[in-house]
This record gives C-alpha cells, structure tokens and sequence, in this order.
C-alpha cells in the first residue's frame, strides 16, 4: 500500500463560521494504478491534493486523519522532513502550464536544479539526464529545445516540461491536479496517454484529481466520487460508470453528455441546489410569447456568405510593422429556421470570432451576414431595421463577467424591456421581470439581488432572462455551459431546450465538447484555423466523419458510453 | 533580433526628442512671453528707442518659429542666456551647482536601494513577527512625513542637540577639473550624510513598498508553488526564483524614480543651504529668473528622458519575454 | 434605498472596517481633524489675523504659561507677533485641507474624465491622452507646481499675488495630479470594456454614453475612490511642501506649511513651539488619512496600488 488516507478532515475558518473542506474521507493507493478523483467544483478534491503534498492553501488547517505514505505519516513530519520528501517522493503536477514554469529562466536551468537536488549527478550527467526526461515525455529535438524559455513553447508542450520536471526527482506517487484542463481536447488526449503509460511503466502511483468523468473513464483504474467534502462513493472505474451505487453519483453520471448517443433530456440531477418547481406561464397570452410564431419550414434564417476577418495587432513592442492573423477565413453556411446549428473547433479555430461577427461586436473584413432579409453590416437604418437587429441576442461563456456586478438583477433584466419600448407601469414592468425570472426557474427574490449573490449556474439563467427580454428569433450560445459544473450543464441545456420548443427559437451553438453537441444539436459545422472544414447533420460528425481533421478530432473525444 | 531590438531604440529615441522638443517648446515659451525680458533686463533709466533696439538685437520682432529655431540652436551650443538676477551666463550657473546636486541625488539614490530593496525582501519572506510590524509602521509614517520635515527634524536631533552633524552646507569641497567634490574630506562626508538621508528616505520607503508588495505576489505565484512541490529549499525559493521575478518590474519603476530625486532634491537643499541646482531652481522662482528657471526645466528634461531610454534598455535587456516573441 | 443601505451595512466593506483598529482610529482622527478645522472661526479661542485683537506683548509666549505681561494663557504658545499658535493651527489646517480638498477634486474631475475618454474612444485619443500623461509624469509633481507657480507670479502684478496665490496653488497640485486618475480609470474601464456584459448591452441596444454612465463607471468608482485617498494625503504634503519652500500659502493666509517656515527660524532660538505644535498636526493629518487610504486600497482592491 503505497499510499492511505483514513478519516481525512481539513477545515477553513472563515467569517461566517469553519468551512469543512474535507470531511471524513478515506482513500487507499498502490503503486501502479491511478486512482482518479471527481467531483464537482469546491467538492474539495484538490484540497486532498494539497494535503498530502503539505502545501494546503492558508487558512486551511487539517483537524483529524492521518495521512500514511509508505509507512510513515505524513501529517505529523516536521516542515524539514516534508521538504525533503516532495520531489523526491511525492511530485504534483498542477493545472495550468502556462504559469508553471519561471518564465525567467531556461528549460536546462530549471531541470538542472531540480535533477541535481534529488541525485548526487554531475553536472554533466544530470544534463544528459535531463534530455533524457524531454525525450521521455515526448519532446522532439530536446538538444535544442532545452535552451529555450517557457514562453516558446506552446500549452501542451509547457505540460510535458511540467512532467519532465515531476519525474527528474523519480518520486513514487504523482499526483495531478487537473493537469490537462486548461489545454486543448486533441492535446488533452495526448498528455493523459503519456501519464497513464509513465505510471504503469515506472510503477509509481498517481492520483487524477478532476472534473471531467469522460477523461476518468480513459484514464483511471479506480475512482473515489466527492461531493461536498464527502467521498461517497469509491470503486474500480468500470464498475462505478457501468453500476454506480449512490445516489449522487448515479445524478452525476446521468447528468455527463454521452459521447455515443443523443438522449432528449439530461434526467435530473437531484443533488444539485437549483431544483425548482416550474410555474407555469401561458405564453400565448404573455408578452413574450406575443412575438412568437412557427418557424417556416426550410427558410434561412440566416446566410453567412464569404465572412471572412483579419485581425492586426502588433506581436512585440519591437515591430513597427503589425502582423496579421486570418481568423475567419471565407465561411459561408445558413441557418434553418427553429434549427440549432452547432459550430465546434478548438481554440484559435475561429468559433468565437464568428459569433462576433454576427452579433456585431467585430466588423468583418469582408464578406457577408444576412438576417431575415437584412443586411446586417450595411442595412441597419431604420428604426424597423433596428429592432429587426435585436432579434439577435446571445449567452455568453463566462458567468462571472457576463453581468454587470453593480446592478441588480432587476436592473438588468428590465434595461432590455424599457429599450424594447415596453410602455406600462412600473409594477407591470416588475411584474414582466419576475415572469422572465420564472421562466429561467429562479424565484422573484432573485430580483433585488446583486450578481455576486448567486453561482454561476443560476447567473447564466439571469444571462439567459436577460436575452429572452428583447424578445429574440435568434439565440447565440456560445460556450454557454463551459464554465460551469456538469450536472449544472445538464440543467441550462435542459433549460435551453425547453425555451426552444415553446419559444420556437433558433439557437447557433458554439462550442469546443462535442458529447455536449451531439446531444443538443440539429447541424455541426467544424472549424479549423478559420476555415469551415466540414458540415452535415450532427450524427453523421460522430457515425461517419469525412474530413480528416473531423476523423481526428472524434477519436481523440474523450469517451464517456452509456 | 539584432535589428528589430535596433528600431526599437531608434523609436525609443525618436521619442524621447519629441519630448525633449516640447519641453523645450515650454521653456522657450517661458523666456519670451512670461514677464517682458527686455523691461527686466533693463534698468530704470531707458527710453522707448532703446527698448525698440534692444528688441531688434535680441530677435524680438522676428516670426515665432524662427526665434523657437534659434533658441534651439543656442542651446544646443551651450548658450542658454543669462541669468537675470546673478548677471552671468546660465551655464555658467549651472556647471558650478551641478556637482553637489549630483553627489547629493546618487548617494541618496545607493542608500535608499540599498536599504529599500533588502527591507522590503526581508517583510516579503517574514510577513509576521515584531520587525516586519515595525519596518512597516516606520515606513507608513515616512509617507506621510514631509520631506522637509524629516529634515528639520534630523537637523533639530543630530546637529543641533547632539552636535554630530553640520547643519548646513558641503562641508570642505576639493576641486578636480570642472568638478568640485564633497565626497574626498571628512567634513564633506559628515555633511552629505544627513541630507542624503532625509532625501533618499522617502524613495526608500517606495522601493520598500513596492519591493514587499511585488515580491508577496510572485511568492504567491503558481510557478513558486511548483518549485516548493518539487522540494526546493526556501533559501533557493526566495532569492533565486522570486527575487529575480521581482526585480524585473521593480526595475522598471525605480529608474523612474530615481529620476525624480535630482528634482526632490530641491526641498532638501533648501532645508540643509545646499548649494545645488535645487536650491537655484527656488531662488530663481522666487526672484522670477526665467533663465535659470528654463534652463533647469530643460536639464532636468533630458535627465529623465536619458534614465527613461536607460531602464528601457535594461528591461529589454532582463526579461527574455521581451526579446523573443511569443510561441503559439 | 433603504435595502441598499442595509446592505452596505452588512457587507464585507463595514466588517473589514469595524474589525481594523487603524481603521477606526485613523477616520476618527482625520475626521475630528476636519471637523475642528471647519468650525476654526466659531471654537479657536483668539483670532491671530486680526490685527486690531494682537498685542505684541503677548510675544513669545510658552505654552501654558500665563504670559508675563498680559496674564494671557496660550494652550501652545504664542508666536513672535503675539498670535496664539493653536488659532493659527486651526486656520492653518483650514487652509491645508481647503487647498488639498479642492486640488483632489480638480484632478479627479479631470483625471476621470480625460481617463474614460481615452478607454472608450481608443485609437488616436487614447494614444495622444496617454502620451501627454507619460510626459507629464516623467516630472515629479513638485516641479510642475512650482513651474506654474513661477508663470503665475510672473503675469500677475505684485498687488494680486497674495490673493491669487492659494489658487494657484490649488491649480498647480491639481494639475500636476490628474495623471494618476486619468492612468487608473482608463486601466478599469479598459478591463471593463472586456467583460461580456458590455458585448451584451450593446445587444441589447444600449448606446455608447449609456454604456459609458450606466455600466462602466460605477465599476470604476471603487479604484477612483482608493486613489483620491491616496491624492489627499499626497496634496496635503505637496501644499505644505510649497508653502514652506515659500512658493505656496502667503504669510497673509499662511496653511501649516507656512507656519513650519515661520517657525523654523525660532527653533534654534528655544521657543520651540512655533514649530512644534503645527509639525505635530501636519504630521496626524497626513498620517490619518494616509492610513485611511492605505486601508481603503487593500480592502476595496488588492491591484490598486503603489505603482
């Protein structure tokens, strides 16, 4: 038993009482298998992490559990002895590569100091140990690439670097935290590969801490669930997804987009907080519903013809010259009305860009946008025109900035109403407030509230209030659930699609997760370096792929089956 | 590289010219148009034919650019005028208060590094415990404490009730060549202490402040945090990885400083009689010499704009982001 | 209004306040400090600038003594002319925080203004704004003071200077001030202008000077009011720096500034409470609200700072 952890306990005091970050959990580790760890966001996985390491963030302090590696107990070593165990035993790999390295020195300093800490090596055998490393975790032309800084290698490369880094001290167990969150699906693939292959080759043990039950059910021998500083559940992975046990994780797993199928409707995740009881509004009567008609069979609701968009920014302060990038290069598709057209690409594919493009944030370079019948980058005179214009309303990625942190959520869900010309009184217009509320599923308390005051699921339903006030045709999603917990997704998806079916709107769909995609839907459309590489109807992308780069971007999708 | 870090500087400088131009623009503009420089520098007894000749000599009537243009050209060749209260070339002046100001501002510029940048690492690296509160609450009250009266107070302290310390002056100066140093008798030593002291002390108290602030930040980092994960000493933490990080930017910010002691200097050598170009430059207010009162703007001008271009240089020069452009 | 109020009561700002010593202590004084200062006419107990009231028998008086002549008590003393030092102090301060107040006014009106001007226009405003700042800071702003203080008296005729003086002073620390606001608020809003939320107003079809009012700037009031702290205790120093360097308050109106430089010329004399006493209330009233300011920056806004 390489590792175990028995009745684990880390509290946080804080202003409004002691926080319990973890709470009671237990977990054992051999050397060879890595042992994941998922839950949600403040599920406290990373607080374990932490723990272990001794590198717990202040104030956090560990009140009862032992932690036992290999025989000796961590939790009671002096700092000293800890110092001398970490790198050498215990290595973490941590989330985000681009802050990981010192940007200020080369790759050869920083694993030269770090190889000649842990062996009695030369200072010529520890460089050749330290090519050695690159080669290892896959680094090509590592004589060269050794000389360089960190900022000139690339996110998936800086992880390798970080790994390199773990294992130049040959420790026995590994924990990763996240390691591959921040970087890229296709690279993601990769690195998770080369961890599982360097723990079952080097036999140490290592601990997956994640979010992400797809990359759990590639990469993991075993898994302990959390929840709410709890471990609930803990089995071999294929046991847990096939039979999961408890009811939190039966809600998880039911809530993870599958990457095999398209299921209707995401069942509920009973453990979350934002359950609530629908009120129901008749929208035919209802001022939002006034606008609301059937969607006309084939019509194209909106024609993007040879958009194309070049940026130019300055690449260092020395060039006077600007250097220009190509980031939507002669796109054209359309799309159906009441259709939910999906756009997927990696980042820098050029998704974003498109949707700003449309929504008239960026102005193209060329090319054009038309909805409706009206030419968005010359046509908007009239006063029909502009509120033709304001049919086009989106959802945004991020819930922490998507809303205006200084006003309240009133406030920000009548501006749209009163611009839209809404003539009543104002408890008419209160009123119209709370229906929209109710139609996101948040109760008309939510009003008088700040945005700080809620989580970023609940944000995203005010976002989504917000939207649905200008009485829109055309909704652009555009990574609207990334940020946010799985089983919270499965809610705003649910959510989304049930506005669709009674509002009868239009949704375009970015995103870079294609199991979400598949479930949500009609067309797919991928993008690459800001070309449209290919576009049919979803199952197709995932039954017969036809373009290489699509073929690629499928077998390295996380699986998750069900 | 070579040549993309060549048209940076040639930008760099272009820059600074333009600057130096304005400035330049502005003293000129002092000369001509604030007060009448003929009505000053004439004495009771003229008549009007005498104004009107005077004027004709000194280019009065002449269009705007081409007096801009000769005042340029003068200046380039070391004629900026003459003083209207002392009565001889400003260079003059200004060559002979030089060297004290300049001792003044670089002795005070190495104490308050010195002593600024280890503060603020120790408080950075210790941020309990008794002398961390202490450097702290001192260095509040040495924001908030005026220069001069820091001055008046040490003045008050050392040199009246102890005796230690002259009160005022250079103390004994000895001349090499054009220069006149303080820094080679005893008593000129003893007496640049106290005033180096009261005008490095709030630059000290900057650099300490920012020095803590920037460094708890980089300690905080996420890079540190991997460094201690993978055992790293402390000692190897602190000095070789956070204190390099820090300095980049610390850099940046002190030079910018430091160019400003030359003109604090002022308040401190008006405090301590310290015959410097500060203590001229108030002088010169007081009594309304706009030739000496332009002359320093320029010189200070081109001061900071030649510090400027050199901490320039040197953050290229430190952090290698800077010099290679960023990977995809 | 009212659950607005009851809000701030709660939040995290007044916990953070109500559990800082230095907090409360430093806003208890500065505010006493202000409020004695404003009531200077009805409580000082002599009026030392009103020559009918001087007796120069009342001369170098020491503090608590009755004066050997008159039998009149001066709580800190009196100066050379006879005039009861803690009256002066209080007019003094009235002059200090009058001029610091209104100088932090002018520049934040101006610095605010010139700043969202340059984030939202951007482009060649924003350059030509930010270059003018640049410049400007490269000069300490001592030296921009006293330079429009040097122009001021030179195109002024002697008779006026005194009265002109504590406007230009105001004008001269204001005008060298502005840049720190202009810097600070063109960064927030810059930050602002990012956020998604400003895409959606658009969207929504908000216009630009809404956008600028209604969104951006309540976002960027947290950073101007850390800032305009910090200028107060700065402007206080400044003015009292150039009244004492002789090229800010006159004698006729003089600000603690002032008062330093007249009483330096006694303290090696022995009556050392001409200087003493107004040191000691230039040095409180600069502390308190630096330490206010101090505490207001890392509560509010851990990125504001020293830079």
């Amino acid at each position: 038993m390489l590792l175990a952890i028995e009745n684990l306990t880390i509290r946080y005091p804080s202003r409004f009482g002691d926080f319990t970050a973890v709470d009671d959990a237990s977990l054992h580790l051999d050397r060879g298998e890595v042992l994941g760890i998922v839950g949600e966001s403040g599920a406290g996985k990373s607080t374990i992490g932490n723990a272990i390491m001794g590198l717990l963030q202040a104030p956090g302090k560990m009140v009862g559990g032992s932690i036992i590696f290999d025989g000796q107990r961590l939790d009671l070593l002096s700092k000293k002895e800890l110092i001398s165990l970490r790198g050498k035993k215990v290595g973490m790999i941590f989330q985000d590569p681009m802050t990981s390295l010192n940007p200020l020195e080369t790759i050869e300093a920083q694993l030269l100091e770090t190889v000649l800490l842990h062996s009695d090596l030369s200072k010529a055998d520890a460089k050749l140990r330290a090519l050695e490393l690159l080669s290892e975790v896959g680094i090509s032309a590592p004589a060269e690439r050794i000389k360089q800084f960190p900022h000139e290698f690339s996110g998936g490369m800086r992880q390798r670097v970080v790994i390199a880094l773990v294992l130049a001290g040959n420790p026995d167990l590994i924990i990763a935290d996240e390691p591959t969150t921040a970087l890229d699906v296709s690279i993601q693939a990769t690195i998770l590969k080369l961890i599982r292959t360097l723990c079952h080759h080097k036999n140490v043990g290592v601990i997956l801490v994640t979010h992400d039950m797809a990359v759990i059910a590639e990469t993991t021998d075993r898994v302990a669930v959390m929840h709410r500083g709890k471990i609930v559940e803990t089995d071999n992975t294929k046991s847990l997804i096939a039979s999961p046990k408890h009811a939190y994780t039966k809600a998880l797993i039911s809530a993870v987009p599958p990457s095999n199928r398209r299921i209707d409707r995401f069942t509920h995740v009973d453990f979350a907080k934002d359950r609530h009881d629908r009120k129901s509004i008749d929208l035919k009567s209802h001022w939002v519903g006034k606008e609301v008609y059937e969607p006309a069979a084939e019509k194209e609701l909106l024609k993007v013809q040879n958009l194309t968009k070049v940026f130019n920014a300055r690449s260092s302060i020395f060039s006077p010259k600007r250097e220009s990038t190509l980031a939507v290069d002669n796109v054209t598709f359309s799309i159906l009305d009441g259709e939910t057209y999906g756009i997927v690409g990696e980042s820098g594919s050029g998704k974003s860009t498109i949707a700003r493009l449309i929504s008239g944030i960026h102005k193209p370079t060329d090319g054009s946008v038309l909805f409706d019948g009206l030419d968005l980058l010359n046509g908007i005179k009239s006063v029909q025109d502009k509120k033709k214009k304001r049919k086009i309303q989106m959802i945004f990625q991020d819930p922490y900035s998507s809303l205006n942190g200084r006003m309240r959520v009133e406030q920000i869900i009548s501006e749209p109403l009163l611009l839209g010309g809404f003539e009543g009184s104002k408890a008419e217009l209160q009123q119209l407030v709370y229906d929209l509320l109710f139609l996101v599923e948040l109760e008309s308390g939510a009003a008088s509230k700040y945005p700080h005051a809620f989580s970023g699921g609940q944000r995203q339903r005010i976002s989504i209030a917000r939207a649905l006030a200008s009485r829109p045709k055309f909704l652009i999603c555009d990574e609207p659930t990334s940020a946010l917990d799985v089983s919270i997704q499965a809610q705003i998806l649910n959510l989304l699609r049930d506005l669709q079916q009674r509002l009868n709107l239009t949704y375009l769909f970015i995103s870079h997760d294609l199991p979400v995609m598949r479930q949500v839907c009609d067309r797919i459309a991928v993008m690459k370096n800001g070309s449209l590489v290919e576009e049919c109807p979803a199952e197709e992308i995932f039954t017969s792929p036809q373009h290489s780069y699509t073929k690629d971007l499928i077998r390295l999708m996380p699986k998750f089956e069900r | 590289m070579e040549l993309s870090l060549f048209q940076y500087l040639i930008r760099r400088a272009l820059q600074s010219g333009v600057v130096l131009l304005v400035t330049g623009l502005i003293a000129f503009s002092m000369f001509r148009f604030v007060g009448d420089p003929v009505e000053n520098m004439m004495g009771q007894e003229r008549t009007d034919a005498d104004i009107e000749l005077l004027r004709e000599k000194l280019g009065l009537n002449d269009p705007f650019f081409i007096q801009y243009w000769n005042f340029l050209a003068d200046a380039a060749q070391g004629d900026l005028g003459i003083s209207f209260r002392q009565g001889r070339p400003v260079v003059e002046v200004l060559i002979e208060r030089l060297p004290a100001t300049i001792e003044l501002a670089s002795v005070s510029a190495f104490l308050a590094i010195i002593v600024g940048i280890t503060l603020g690492v120790y408080v950075a690296i210790k941020p309990f415990g008794w002398i961390t509160n202490t450097v702290l609450t001192v260095s509040l009250i040495g924001v908030s404490l005026p220069t001069f009266l820091i001055g008046i107070m040490l003045i008050y302290l050392f040199a009246v009730e102890l005796s230690w310390l002259p009160s005022f002056g250079r103390g004994e100066t000895v001349q090499i060549g054009w220069w006149s140093t303080g820094l080679l008798t005893v008593s000129g030593i003893k007496a640049i202490i106290l005033p180096a002291v009261t005008l490095g002390l709030y630059q000290m108290t900057m650099i300490m402040r920012l020095v803590r602030s920037e460094m708890s930040e980089v300690l905080n980092s996420d890079f540190i945090r991997f460094a201690r994960s993978r055992g790293l000493p402390e000692q190897k933490i602190n000095f070789r990885h956070a204190l390099k990080n820090t300095l980049v930017p610390v850099i940046t910010v002190t030079g910018l400083q430091l160019g400003s002691i030359i003109a604090f200097a002022i308040i401190t050598e008006t405090v301590f009689q310290w015959p410097g170009l500060g203590l001229l430059f108030i002088d010169s207010v007081q009594f309304v010499d706009i030739p000496i009162m332009a002359s320093y703007l320029m010189f200070i001008s081109l001061m900071f704009v030649s510090i400027n271009l050199i901490v320039d240089i040197l953050y290229v020069m430190i952090d290698p982001r800077l010099r290679i452009g960023e990977a995809s | 209004m009212i659950e607005g109020w009851r809000e701030f009561v709660r939040s995290n700002f007044i916990y953070s306040f109500s559990r800082a010593p230095v907090a409360i202590g430093s806003f208890v004084i500065a505010s006493s400090l202000i409020l004695f200062a404003i009531a200077a006419p009805f409580i000082s107990p002599y009026t030392p600038y009103d020559p009918a009231t001087l007796n120069l028998m009342n001369g170098f008086s020491a503090p608590l003594a009755p004066n050997a002549f008159t039998g009149d008590v001066f709580i800190f003393g009196s100066d050379d002319q006879g005039r009861d030092i803690l009256s002066t102090i209080l007019f003094g301060m009235r002059i200090s925080l009058f001029v610091g107040f209104s100088a932090v006014f002018l520049a934040m009106i101006l610095g605010v203004a010139l700043g969202l001007v340059a984030a939202m226009a951007g482009g060649v405003i924003d350059a030509i704004i930010m270059r003018v700042a640049d410049i400007q800071l490269s000069f300490p702003s001592i030296l921009i003071a006293m330079l429009i203080y040097g122009i001021a008296k030179g195109i002024t005729p002697p008779e006026m200077r005194n009265e002109v003086a504590i406007w230009v002073l105001i004008l001269s620390i204001g005008l060298s001030d502005w840049v720190q606001f202009a810097r600070v608020v063109r960064g927030s809003a810059m930050v602002e202008l990012q956020k998604e939320y400003v895409e959606a107003a658009k969207l929504i079809g908000v216009n630009r000077v809404a956008i600028a009012f209604r969104h951006i700037f309540p976002n960027v009031v947290p950073s101007v009011l850390v800032i305009a702290t910090i200028s107060l205790a700065l402007a206080i120093i400044s003015e009292a720096t150039l009244s004492f360097l002789g090229v800010g308050a006159p004698p006729t109106q003089p600000s603690l500034g002032t008062l330093i430089r007249i009483g330096q010329g006694f303290l090696f004399s022995g009556e050392w409470w001409i200087i003493f006493f107004p040191s000691l209330a230039l040095l409180l009233l600069a502390l308190s609200v630096n330490l206010l300011g101090d505490w207001l920056r890392n509560t509010l806004n851990p990125n504001v700072g020293i830079k």
